[in-house]
């Protein structure tokens, strides 16, 4: 199996990797198999090589796999959601691992829910990524016909909304509702789909649960480092010569994935890491960190779902915080006074300090309003802008000095995309 | 402040945020650990309710137009 051999990862190489990701589609079952090789029957002792891999979910938040499927096999009945929506604008890592190798994202699924003792699984994509919908939907024709999983496996096209991903709101939308976030005092371990109780995952990380089941919890952690082993997709993307979604090692410097797709020290401003929620690193600190948790946690960053946004030389970092500010406020479900009301108010401070604010009282409006909205909600929409903003002030805090006392700087291209919203159910 | 009378298993409140649709009753009721925000909704302070104060807490529970507050033992969570 030469194709899973990855190279040795040094801090000059560059350091892609192809594990989950192939260099080529393998879309066919046979090529699968050829490539992967076979998926071995491993039951609930997956559970145990999933932890001595320390593999952490590649959705957002991180958390120990291993101790979500421990939770869920304890119940009766699970069912396995896994979460292939990305309604984050800067990110196309999950679309792509499941266009590029839909067999192995499925074999995770089958694996996890052979684990937990789950006999349905769910695959939830949204229903705008209708090429991999068809790419999946084959797989799964595929399977069936050769009998491959014990699991009954559904697919389900999703509403594109930036919230609908979100654990709860995938779940309530599963149950016949609208893909908004609910209020719950119980875990999804606990009572979820049909409240049975629910393991949701998402698709990479169930993904590298198929190779773990396959080579184990050492060949796992063969790469990356002690704290973040393995691999990790990561979206670069923005104004540089190639952005695409890499496979890289964790604890990869920062620098060396950005130049995988061109992006060159002197001509970034700033890198957004996590997305919309995520948290800014200018350009000078960009040299000292490595995508690892300890690293990102000096500059107040988490590896989230790996999205790596470049803002250009020369742009104005408030500027596009100012805009997708108002995007995420116009995300918001309607649902929760402190963010349907909060977050229009931040995004409209945001303007005003964008235009100069030259008395400061939109950025001491700001500043409160941002510690007021963190956990007033239903979800995590208000914490995840509220950060966002506070990343913002800080990365450009020199250039908002600038805006104090020059106003607005010309009008320049945006650089993350904002899409418009979709339906909720 | 004195911890006499907050034993680890002292229940906590919460609110609804999806159901709350700022009466403002509850701080009214229960000023001790509940205050408005500038839109009119409740900032609710989290730590554990001791005895003393358990009947506020449950008045304004029980008054609360949209049953947004709820009051929790540590075993609910």
């Amino acid at each position: 199996m030469n194709t899973l051999d990855s190279p040795p990862v040094t801090t000059t190489a560059a350091p892609v990797v192809h594990r989950v990701l192939p260099a080529v589609p393998v879309l066919t079952l046979a090529e699968h198999l050829a490539h992967f090789g076979p998926a071995p029957a491993r039951g609930a002792a997956l559970i145990d090589d999933v932890e001595a891999a320390g593999l952490r979910g590649r959705g957002g938040a991180g958390f120990p796999t291993a101790i979500k499927m421990r939770a869920v096999a304890a119940g009766r009945r699970p069912v396995v959601v896994t979460n292939g929506t990305e309604g984050e604008p800067t990110s196309r890592k999950d679309k792509t691992l499941l266009s590029a190798a839909p067999h192995l994202v499925l074999d995770g699924i089958a694996a996890a829910a052979d684990a937990v003792g789950a006999d349905d699984a769910i695959l939830c994509v949204e229903r705008s990524a209708t090429g991999c919908i068809e790419i999946l939907q084959r797989a799964l024709a595929e399977r069936r016909a050769a009998r491959l999983d014990s699991v009954n496996i559904r697919i389900e096209a999703t509403p594109d909304r930036y919230v609908a991903g979100e654990a709860s709101a995938l779940v309530h939308w599963l149950n016949g509702g609208d893909a908004k976030p609910t209020f719950k005092l119980h875990h999804l371990a606990d009572k979820g789909v049909g409240n049975r109780p629910t393991l949701l995952d998402n698709v990479e990380t169930l993904a590298h649960l198929a190779l773990i089941a396959r080579h184990g919890a050492s060949w796992f952690r063969s790469i990356g480092t002690s704290a973040d082993p393995g691999s990790a997709l990561v979206t670069v993307s923005g104004p540089v010569p190639r952005p695409a979604v890499y496979e890289i090692a964790m604890g990869a410097p920062l620098p060396a994935v950005l130049s995988l797709a061109g992006g060159e020290p002197g001509a970034i401003e700033a890198v957004l890491v996590g997305g919309c929620f995520g948290t800014w690193i200018p350009a000078p600190l960009i040299d000292n960190i490595t995508l690892g948790a300890v690293s990102l946690a000096h500059v107040g960053a988490t590896f989230g779902c790996g999205a790596l946004t470049v803002l250009p030389a020369g742009a104005c970092g408030l500027a596009e915080a100012a805009r997708v500010t108002r995007w995420l406020a116009n995300q918001n479900a309607g649902q929760c006074g402190p963010c349907t009301l909060g977050l229009p108010a931040i995004a409209d401070a945001m303007d005003a300090i964008v235009s100069g604010d030259p008395t400061g009282r939109a950025e001491a409006d700001l500043r409160r309003w941002v510690s007021l909205v963190k956990g007033r909600g239903a979800c995590k929409h208000p914490d995840g802008a509220a950060r966002f903003v506070e990343s913002s002030l800080w990365a450009f805090h020199d250039h908002l000095a600038a805006h104090r006392r020059r106003g607005p700087c010309p009008p320049s291209a945006p650089i993350l995309p904002t899409p418009p919203p979709g339906a909720w159910r | 402040m004195s911890r006499q009378h907050t034993p680890t298993r002292a229940p906590t409140i919460v609110v609804n945020p999806i159901a709350c649709v700022a009466h403002g009753v509850c701080a009214e009721l229960f000023p001790e650990r509940i205050t408005l925000d500038e839109w009119g909704y409740p900032i609710i302070d989290p730590r554990p309710i001791p005895d003393h104060l358990l009947d506020h807490a449950r008045r304004a529970a029980a008054a609360c137009p949209t049953l947004a507050l709820l009051i929790l033992d540590t075993d609910d969570r």
